[in-house]
């Protein structure tokens, strides 16, 4: 039997995801890769994978998916039911998928991204060094479709652990994000910064892997007429549209942009968690040191 | 010269000029190649700033190219290419009269021209070529199209540019060519990176 997994339900949204491609954004390569660093890691170690594996990053509702050969799979991230053939499984641990059986990653009940990761690795062609799919540009294995075929690695010499309960944060109910001031803070009216610690804004549904776009709050006021020169972006970068309502730029980010950046959410668990947040969520920016 | 620190772990460089970034971008290159630079992940050139990204102490590192001496870019440093186009774009009378030239005169002007690829972005591939002299700047199109042909030679401003896959798009296309300009197989994947000098020549009429 061919090695793989068979698309049976490819879900809103599930992309092909691995540590992403830094190192080419002077070629206007977006750096991409999982949005939920913590969890994608997390769910390649359950299966015995190295950390860079490729693994599968669903949005909201899971996926389906038919093993062509026995494999062992692992599902973090958004908490939600998981079923293989129809039977309840461990969610957050690795768990023996056989030949033939159908792994079903439901919808999920908090947060927005699963992770399912294969034991080997997802086997997609890689494009300058990286399986991940990214949306902004294209490159990488395109958006999973129904009947798709998804090839899977050799397992390395990793064993898989036993199934310890993971320690992961669960999704957040409001969201904070630690954010350093600059560099073009200096564009916006020292009142409405003062005011930028204060503003609850909500996290809006037009958010997705480029950026994750705030609502509701006092928006952001132009100390200075005249546009901003395009400038190189970083993964967190805080830009603020005309609007005045406050973008932080996630894996897909352009690699350069025209609007004022206010300042950058550091990489790390802030991000993760705004990679979990749903439209809605309570948003806070608190200042970083 | 302004540094400026992004986050914690990269450092914008603010300039006066596009000269300026092409020679402070060269110098950068120059320095990370012979590892004076210290451990640096993307080096991002733009209109009128350099991006750091991807460094340790981003502080201490705009201190020091602060002090640093950037000699000005030599006109004939950087790699070269040649690109053969076709001079049939849907935009090219437009273009002409612009200028106050004939149609058939737009090839003559543009291959007089060494362009130079100051930064990419918009898409993968996709360079912002300067060298157009100031008379022939042009505005973007009222109305962007929604669908531009890949291997479009396209104005727009103090820019030239070429789309190196189908996209909608603002700038003026004057013609097309077949040359790739994106193939993440090939080494480089972008024909167009920072720092690359540009000729296009008349495809089969031997002559810019």
């Amino acid at each position: 039997m061919a090695e793989g997994l068979l698309v049976v339900r490819p879900g809103a949204l599930t992309t092909v995801q691995d540590g992403g491609r830094p190192g080419y954004a002077h070629l206007g390569v977006p750096r991409s890769g999982a949005l939920d660093t913590a969890a994608y890691a997390l769910a390649n170690r359950l299966v015995g994978n190295a950390p860079g594996a490729a693994a599968l990053e669903t949005t909201l509702d899971g996926v389906g998916l038919r093993a062509l050969a026995a494999t062992t799979v692992a599902v973090t991230g958004a908490p939600c039911p998981v079923r293989i053939s129809g039977r309840p499984v461990a969610w957050g641990a690795p768990v023996r998928l056989p030949a033939g059986a159908e792994l079903e990653v439901g919808r999920a009940e908090s947060g927005v991204r699963a992770y399912v990761a294969v034991r080997g690795g997802l086997a997609a062609p890689p494009v300058l060094g990286s399986r991940s799919t990214d949306l902004l540009s294209g490159l990488g294995p395109p958006v999973l479709s129904d009947g798709a075929l998804l090839p899977v690695g050799l397992p390395g010499p990793d064993p898989v652990p036993g199934a310890d309960a993971c320690g992961l944060p669960g999704p957040p109910s409001q969201l904070l994000l630690p954010l350093r001031l600059g560099p073009r803070a200096d564009w916006f009216t020292e009142a409405s910064l003062t005011g930028l610690w204060r503003s609850a804004f909500r996290v809006s549904a037009s958010s997705n892997r480029i950026g994750l776009r705030a609502e509701a709050g006092s928006a952001l006021v132009r100390a200075r007429a005249g546009e901003l020169p395009s400038e190189g972006m970083v993964l967190g970068a805080v830009q603020v549209p005309p609007d005045g309502l406050p973008v932080v730029f996630l894996a897909d980010h352009p690699v350069t942009g025209g609007y004022p950046v206010v300042g950058v959410v550091p990489p790390g668990p802030a991000l993760d968690a705004a990679a979990q947040a749903r439209p809605g969520v309570p948003l806070r920016f608190v200042r970083a040191r | 010269m302004r540094t400026l620190v992004v986050g914690g772990a990269a450092l914008l460089v603010e300039l006066d000029s596009a000269d300026e970034v092409a020679a402070l971008h060269a110098e950068l290159l120059r320095r990370r190649d012979s590892g004076e630079l210290g451990p640096v992940r993307d080096v991002v050139p733009a209109a009128r700033t350099v991006l750091l990204d991807g460094v340790r102490d981003p502080a201490a590192l705009g201190a020091r190219i602060a002090r640093w001496e950037v000699p000005p870019l030599a006109a004939a440093q950087g790699p070269q290419v040649t690109v053969p186009v076709r001079y049939d774009g849907p935009d090219l009378v437009e273009v002409a009269r612009l200028w106050g030239v004939a149609p058939r005169e737009v090839a003559g002007v543009v291959g007089a021209i060494e362009f130079r690829v100051a930064f990419c972005g918009f898409a993968p591939g996709f360079g912002y070529l300067t060298g157009l002299p100031e008379r022939f700047h042009l505005p973007r199109r009222e109305t962007p199209r929604t669908a531009v042909p890949a291997g479009s030679l396209a104005l727009a401003g103090e820019y030239a540019g070429v789309y190196p896959r189908p996209s909608p798009g603002g700038w003026q296309l004057i013609g097309s060519t077949d040359a790739v300009l994106w193939d993440p197989r090939r080494e480089p994947a972008a024909l167009f990176a920072p720092g690359v000098r540009v000729r296009f020549t008349q495809e089969g009429g031997g002559r810019g």
